[in-house]
């Protein structure tokens, strides 16, 4: 009996040994479990999350780029487009080939379609066909059993309601690149297009909006159990520009069948009423592919449809230079107001003979009279006189050349030269070269920009900032209403003398822009006209006062006009240039005239100069919201 | 002096039907149903908030087996022990069978058909064992086990169903095997320093024995210690199990709003992994309860295994309860990622009929034992 009380006492010792271990071990567990459920479940919960909540962006609209009145210049059209999803097919393929066979895709889309699915991910969805129509989206959703993974979906498309005639400043957009698409995840969604160029380039960000997100529960096939939440996003802010239709429209069609550019300007605002280069192009068809032939016949087409003149043609600016150089002059202190030159028709240097435009001559001129007639002599004297150096800095001064924040990006600056840039070159400057110089020749290279913001700062004395945009969304961008222009710090006579003179181009008989004075009783437009040679003509074309009319066209001269009105208050100036149009006055000044006068008869919907805009130049400049 | 040992309470002189089941301790009954109960939350939420596929049928199976539980507790304990070798030897034989044939026109190679009925041998192997090791030890006297060849045939008696299992294969079950024996052969007093020296052989081998484990079990092994080597791999079910738990915080996420559950992250989760639903929807509350309830379960054994008066009933209930600890134990530990994951299942909460079958047969003994926690052996040697 003390053996079995001695087995038992083992066993009772043991067992509780046992049972002790396998309590610790529960104890231990539950240690563990409070660890992970109660101290770790903040990063759990997390991770929980990640798994089951699949979060999709969906591409926010594109904002409207609208007209000084509102005037869509840029919309949204919808149209439907069909996508797929690779993860729900089986034979990803087999789908696309049936999908082929229901809609006839191009060997282009069949190119892109197989390299999306190659390349992106099983969950992304890939873009089938775009821009369908109702009766595409009808058949495609009747054989859904058919095509598993692909569906249809609402989807916007850029429209341009001005098409060619505002194509160049409003811009176009693309689809992202690979490289953008990388960069940005946002860009890699459907539909999402990027700003190339014009306005839509430039104020791309503000464009494009936020993209929304809808919060669906997937399990853990990726299916989508339900819908959580959406947010459809912000879609992109509406820029307001400073163009007007109506100029615009007027711009592009008095260009219209010639190679040439016409930008308007408000001088007081700073703001760009229009900005048209002809010929156009459709816009439209960046955002849904250009047909290669277009391409083609873009690429081929001597007058570059896809070059913007206005903000990107580089032309020898002719005699629309002349008020440069005489500011210069009369600035310096080369010449005054009463300075005289012989103009005998010709200036003989050297062994070399500069002809004026007049083969008779002008004889005695004044500055007043040599803008007026456009006399060659009496600037080639000037130009001589003042040196190419003040005249480039003059330029410069009057932003004719250098770089303009219009707010487009590209826009060329244009170049004068100088004797540092000669020296540079290792040109032998001789006094020829300025000689021409003094008539916009030469090295001298302006955009019609350049020369609108010139007319603009001779005819307001101020450093006039031409600027594309009026408001981003709703914040207004300031102009010159909002702060006077700082003064260009010329002396107020000489800007009169060069205003006077090109007043007179217009408003004498005698001057070369008498034919297209404004019709408008009580205004009267200041000007200049500018024919400039792209081609060297020898100089028994020169003596024989050569008819340029019966050249090729492409050997004609560029034809220029740049004017401002009224002359008693300055409001608008403009530039316009008709490449080889011949004569400045003939082909450039009426379009011109005509832009002046729809501008000067549309003011009542433009605010009006504050009456202190000529002076307190020491406001700070400031961006308003409202 | 033998008038004073064999004094018997009354009411516990008598064995008849009625006083039988006063005697079955019907807490633990209590808590086998319980335990039922929450496995049914827990399956009619792992089917999305359906009785259908797992809940239903498996109440069905339990209140099946808590029949054939009460019936084993009122069959005489001493039968139970004259049957536990020849339960072992056709344990043994099903061991065979399966290692031979199992394989056959069967996917698994751990279970056999038995007339329709899926049968796990190794899961009723591990009771067998208990019970005849607990008949081999019954009459031996403290002195007959301290001698090395009486230990022998128990020692045999492990090793061979456990190399069976091994050979099926399943790790987890044979390590549970060879676990519940040395727990029997520790609690018949077997000297301490044999413990010692088998558990130095072991050690000493164990490079070896991993050098012949099968891959997917050394891939087991690997992924417990990287669990993030491979995450959509091996290493998949550990880390979303983790996610399960960790994110059902101290009150859960509510029943049936589970994410990990609902949205199939959890894999098996209607079997070994069942407990990731009781722990993310009902969180650490709900899995303290659920914890609280099998440890109670265990501690009911070990109280029938000290109260019970003869050796046979010392050591089954022991073995049994071991049993019901490792199934807890290991089963938990895996969900949690503490030790490699094993195809074994929570006891009455996991889906499935074989083990749920074999569980409550080992209970039903245990309560046999317990309603004859009393009765008189033959002599024993001494």
């Amino acid at each position: 009996m003390r053996r079995e009380t001695k087995r038992r006492s083992v066993f009772t010792r043991r067992a509780l040994l046992v049972g002790a271990a396998q309590t610790a071990a529960f104890g231990a567990m539950g240690v563990n479990l409070y660890r992970l459920q109660v101290r770790e479940h903040g990063r759990f919960a997390t991770l929980a999350k990640q798994n089951s909540i699949n979060d999709r962006l969906i591409a926010p609209e594109r904002g409207l780029i609208t007209d000084r009145y509102g005037v869509i210049l840029a919309g949204n059209r919808q149209h439907w487009r069909a996508l797929f999803m690779m993860a729900q097919a089986h034979d990803p393929q087999a789908v696309i080939d049936r999908f082929a066979a229901l809609m006839a895709l191009s060997p282009e889309e069949q190119a892109r379609i197989a390299r999306d699915l190659a390349g992106k991910p099983r969950y992304v969805p890939i873009l089938l066909k775009d821009d369908l129509d109702w009766s595409d989206m009808a058949r495609i959703e009747v054989r859904a059993v058919d095509l598993p993974g692909v569906f249809v979906d609402v989807g916007a498309s850029r429209t341009y309601p001005l098409g060619p005639q505002a194509a160049h400043v409003i811009g176009f957009v693309g689809r992202p690149t690979q490289a953008q698409a990388q960069r940005d995840p946002m860009l890699a969604l459907p539909g999402m297009r990027v700003g190339r160029t014009g306005i839509e380039g430039a104020h791309d960000r503000a464009l494009r909006g936020t993209p929304g997100i809808v919060q669906t529960e997937v399990n853990v096939h990726g299916s989508v159990v339900r819908e959580l939440d959406r947010d459809n996003g912000k879609p992109g802010a509406v820029v307001q520009t400073a163009l007007d239709t109506g100029l615009q429209t007027l711009a592009a069609t008095r260009l219209a069948g010639q190679a040439g550019a016409a930008i308007v300007i408000d001088a007081v605002a700073g703001e760009v009423l229009a900005m048209a280069s002809t010929p156009g192009f459709d816009p439209g068809l960046f955002d849904t592919g250009v047909p290669a032939a277009t391409w083609a016949h873009w690429m081929h087409d001597p007058m570059r449809p896809l070059t913007n003149r206005a903000a990107n043609g580089l032309y020898a600016p002719g005699s629309t230079f002349k008020p440069c150089v005489a500011i210069a002059a009369l600035h310096s202190g080369a010449i005054t107001a009463h300075t005289t030159f012989n103009c005998p028709g010709y200036l003989k240097l050297g062994n070399h003979t500069f002809y004026c435009w007049q083969h008779s001559g002008h004889g005695t001129i004044n500055v007043v009279s040599a803008l007026q007639q456009s006399c060659d002599v009496f600037f080639y004297h000037t130009a001589l006189a003042v040196g190419i150096d003040q005249i480039a800095a003059m330029g410069r001064r009057l932003g004719l050349v250098g770089s303009l924040d219009i707010g487009m990006p590209g826009a060329s600056t244009g170049f004068l030269p100088t004797h540092q840039w000669a020296k540079r070159r290792k040109l032998v400057w001789t006094k020829g070269n300025t000689v021409i110089q003094g008539i916009g020749q030469g090295f001298t290279q302006v955009t019609p920009l350049g020369l609108a913001t010139m007319v603009a700062r001779i005819a307001t004395g101020r450093a006039v900032q031409p600027r594309l945009t009026r408001a981003i969304g709703t914040v207004h961008q300031a102009d010159g209403l909002d702060y006077g222009w700082p003064s260009l710090g010329l002396q107020d006579r000489h800007l009169e003398t060069v205003r006077a003179g090109m007043t007179e181009v217009v408003n004498t008989p005698s001057g070369t822009g008498y034919a297209s004075r404004l019709m408008l009783p009580g205004v009267q437009m200041a000007g200049k006209t500018g024919t400039a040679q792209v081609h060297d003509l020898s100089q028994a074309q020169e003596k024989a006062n050569y008819d340029d009319a019966s050249l090729p066209w492409k050997y004609r001269p560029n034809a220029f006009f740049i004017a401002f009105a009224p002359v008693a208050a300055p409001r608008y100036a403009i530039s316009v240039v008709v490449e080889h149009g011949n004569e400045g006055a003939a082909a450039s000044a009426p379009i011109a005239r005509d832009l002046m006068t729809l501008a000067l008869t549309s003011t009542a919907q433009r605010p009006a100069a504050k009456p202190g805009f000529v002076a307190a130049p020491q406001t700070v400049a400031m961006v308003t919201a409202s | 002096m033998s008038g004073l040992i064999d004094y018997r309470p009354y009411y516990a002189r008598s064995f008849g039907l009625l006083r039988k089941l006063l005697r079955i301790n019907w807490l633990f009954v209590l808590a086998c149903c319980t335990l039922a109960g929450i496995g049914y939350a827990a399956l009619y939420s792992a089917a999305g908030g359906h009785g259908e596929p797992y809940a239903t049928p498996q109440l069905i199976r339990f209140s099946a087996s808590l029949i054939m539980m009460i019936a084993i507790a009122l069959v005489d304990i001493r039968l139970i022990a004259k049957l536990a070798w020849p339960a072992y030897a056709l344990g043994l034989v099903l061991l065979v069978v399966v290692w031979r044939f199992g394989h056959v026109g069967l996917g698994a190679k751990r279970w056999i058909d038995v007339g329709g009925l899926h049968v796990q041998p190794s899961e009723l192997m591990k009771l067998f064992l208990a019970l005849a090791l607990a008949a081999w030890f019954q009459r031996a006297s403290y002195e007959r086990v301290g001698q090395v060849p009486f230990l022998i045939p128990p020692i045999l008696a492990i090793l061979v169903p456990a190399a069976l299992i091994l050979k099926e294969p399943n790790l987890g079950t044979a390590v549970i095997t060879m676990s519940i024996g040395g727990t029997i052969l520790l609690g018949a007093g077997v000297r301490w320093w044999k413990f010692v020296i088998v558990i130095v052989v072991v050690a000493i081998a164990a490079p070896f024995i991993y050098h012949h484990l099968h891959g997917y079990q050394k891939q087991r092994i690997l992924t417990f210690l990287h669990p993030g080597r491979d995450p959509l791999g091996a290493g998949y079910n550990i880390i979303q199990s983790k996610i399960a738990l960790g994110s059902g915080g101290f009150w859960g996420q509510g029943f049936l709003h589970g994410t990990q559950n609902q949205l199939n992250f959890l894999p098996e989760k209607q079997t070994d992994f069942v407990f990731t639903i009781i722990a993310e929807e009902f969180g650490f509350a709900g899995s303290l309860v659920l914890i609280g309830v099998l440890f109670s379960m265990i501690a009911m054994g070990f109280y029938t295994a000290l109260r019970c008066q003869h050796m046979f009933g010392r050591l089954a209930a022991l073995g049994i309860a071991t049993n019901l600890f490792l199934y807890c134990f290991v089963n938990l530990a895996m969900v949690m990622g503490l030790i490699p994951v094993g195809g074994v299942p929570l006891p009455l909460v996991s889906y499935g009929g074989s083990a749920l079958t074999a569980v409550m047969l080992g209970f039903g003994v245990l309560m046999s034992i317990h309603v004859h926690r009393d009765v008189e052996f033959a002599a024993s040697e001494e």
